[in-house]
């Protein structure tokens, strides 16, 4: 099935954001990274494992009335680094984004071990967690140097 | 070189230039001969959890050398009791000294003390994290008992999975090609992100419950307190700790130069029996920690040791 199918399997959106080359099974993460859940007030359609010629399987979101932020494309940098992030105004694609994963991502989420100098929040120096590798992703804590339990990650969003 | 978080900050070939000066400082470190090398320098103890070894090693490390030492003193009397943040007791100590050795109960704190620092920050132990400074006290124990560290058998025995120092340690011997064998009960093992690494480093790593049967062909045995604490119940406790207890009686089968090690204190875990062994190093390991450190301040420091050392006589 082409991508074109793949898309229309949810309606076009007049305005908002459209996540696309998702990795599949990852759309659930990607909300929560976005801090998109049940009480969020905007419109939102998901499709989970849709073919994808370049992925094999993919998934989509699209968040209707939203368009998205510097600092919500860098959380999106964790769990979905080669995802494409395309801004609709009046149903047409106004704006492609680019998410750049770096060597260190500063000040987007906390380490997730408990015993980390930076769980205390009242220290005042950056959050920064190192990239290791890239696919499948890794990362460490700049301080502590644990490893990064990912599925943690979207609970400990700054 | 900025400060010492993890041996990561060092070379080998730095780690074997700061031994060799240890070696050289011995006669100083023993208080036999007078070298102010570090005379105008003040060194910050910054000890948030209790120490004694480190602590006392440092202050005799640096006032051996001439230098004068601050201390934070007791944490429930100063201003971290206030709710003082680290970033901000450390931009204060800056201030006020030239270097600074810190132990802190979060892992990480060094780093990050050293990225709010403008002076070196020596680790003295972060958490379950880095002990470099022991490493290198541990290193200098073997290489002068065995007259080098590349491809020795090492077995590191008892909580491996709490004692920070067997990890830095760990590393520093791999990166030395050593073999390694970690003893240790099932719920004590080496986290398996630390043994993953050192296989990535090329370790050649071997883990066991069997402590005795492991010591044989060894030439350092590693040992470390079981604490009690980490046990939900008393009974397995007792089970594990019995198995990890080292008596004369199990040196018979040993390497006549095979030297025992212990970062003390030592609980039940070496008995009395063993201290009048030729295989017996932990107290000299201790003293080890003066002269290491020594080199290890001078090294920070950026005072060269002198290639004779020469001084006043007391």
């Amino acid at each position: 099935m082409s991508n074109e199918h793949s898309m229309r399997r949810v309606t076009a959106i007049r305005n908002g954001t459209v996540i696309d080359h998702i990795p599949s099974g990852q759309a659930m993460r990607v909300l929560e990274m976005l801090g998109i859940g049940g009480a969020t007030a905007v419109p939102v359609s998901l499709v989970m494992n849709v073919p994808s010629k370049k992925m094999g399987s993919k998934d989509i979101i699209k968040v209707e009335d939203r368009e998205v932020t510097q600092p919500e494309l860098d959380r999106l940098a964790l769990v979905a680094p080669d995802a494409h992030v395309s801004i609709i105004r009046a149903y047409s694609v106004a704006e492609k984004l680019t998410i750049n994963l770096g060597e260190e991502v500063v000040n987007v989420v906390r380490c997730t071990f408990s015993n980390c100098i930076t769980t205390n929040l009242r220290e005042p120096q950056d959050h920064r967690l190192k990239v290791v590798k890239r696919d499948p992703l890794q990362l460490r804590c700049h301080y502590c140097g644990r490893p990064q339990d990912l599925a943690e990650l979207a609970n400990n969003v700054l | 070189m900025a400060g010492l978080i993890t041996m990561d900050d060092l070379t080998n070939e730095q780690i074997l230039e700061i031994l060799a000066d240890a070696e050289r400082l011995l006669p100083v470190a023993r208080g036999e001969i007078y070298l102010p090398l570090l005379q105008g320098r003040i060194l910050g103890n910054l000890f948030f959890e209790p120490s004694t070894r480190t602590r006392m090693s440092f202050e005799t490390a640096m006032k051996r050398l001439g230098g004068d030492v601050v201390n934070l003193g007791d944490v429930k009397t100063s201003s971290v009791v206030k709710g003082e943040t680290l970033f901000d007791t450390i931009q204060m100590v800056d201030g006020y000294t030239d270097i600074i050795a810190m132990r802190h109960p979060r892992q990480g704190a060094a780093q990050y003390a050293q990225d709010a620092a403008s002076v070196p920050i020596l680790n003295g132990g972060d958490g379950a994290g880095h002990h470099p400074t022991q490493t290198m006290l541990d290193l200098f124990t073997i290489k002068q008992a065995h007259g080098r560290l590349e491809g020795l058998k090492v077995v590191l025995a008892g909580d491996l999975r709490y004692g920070r120092t067997v990890h830095s340690l760990s590393h520093a011997l791999t990166r030395f090609g050593c073999e390694l064998i970690f003893a240790s009960p099932d719920l004590l093992k080496m986290p398996e992100e630390i043994v993953s690494d050192l296989r990535a480093q090329g370790a050649d790593v071997v883990e066991t419950e069997d402590l005795y049967d492991s010591m044989n062909d060894a030439d350092v045995v590693y040992m470390t307190r079981i604490q009690k604490e980490r046990f939900a119940d008393e009974d397995e406790y007792a089970r594990c700790a019995g198995a990890y207890k080292l008596h004369a009686r199990h040196l018979n089968e040993v390497k006549t130069d095979m030297i025992i090690m212990h970062p003390l204190p030592r609980v039940d875990e070496i008995d009395p029996s063993v201290d009048a062994t030729r295989h017996a190093r932990y107290f000299e390991q201790a003293f080890n920690g003066v002269v290491a450190r020594m080199a290890l301040l001078c090294r920070l420091l950026g005072v060269p040791v002198p290639e004779v050392v020469q001084g006043g006589a007391l």
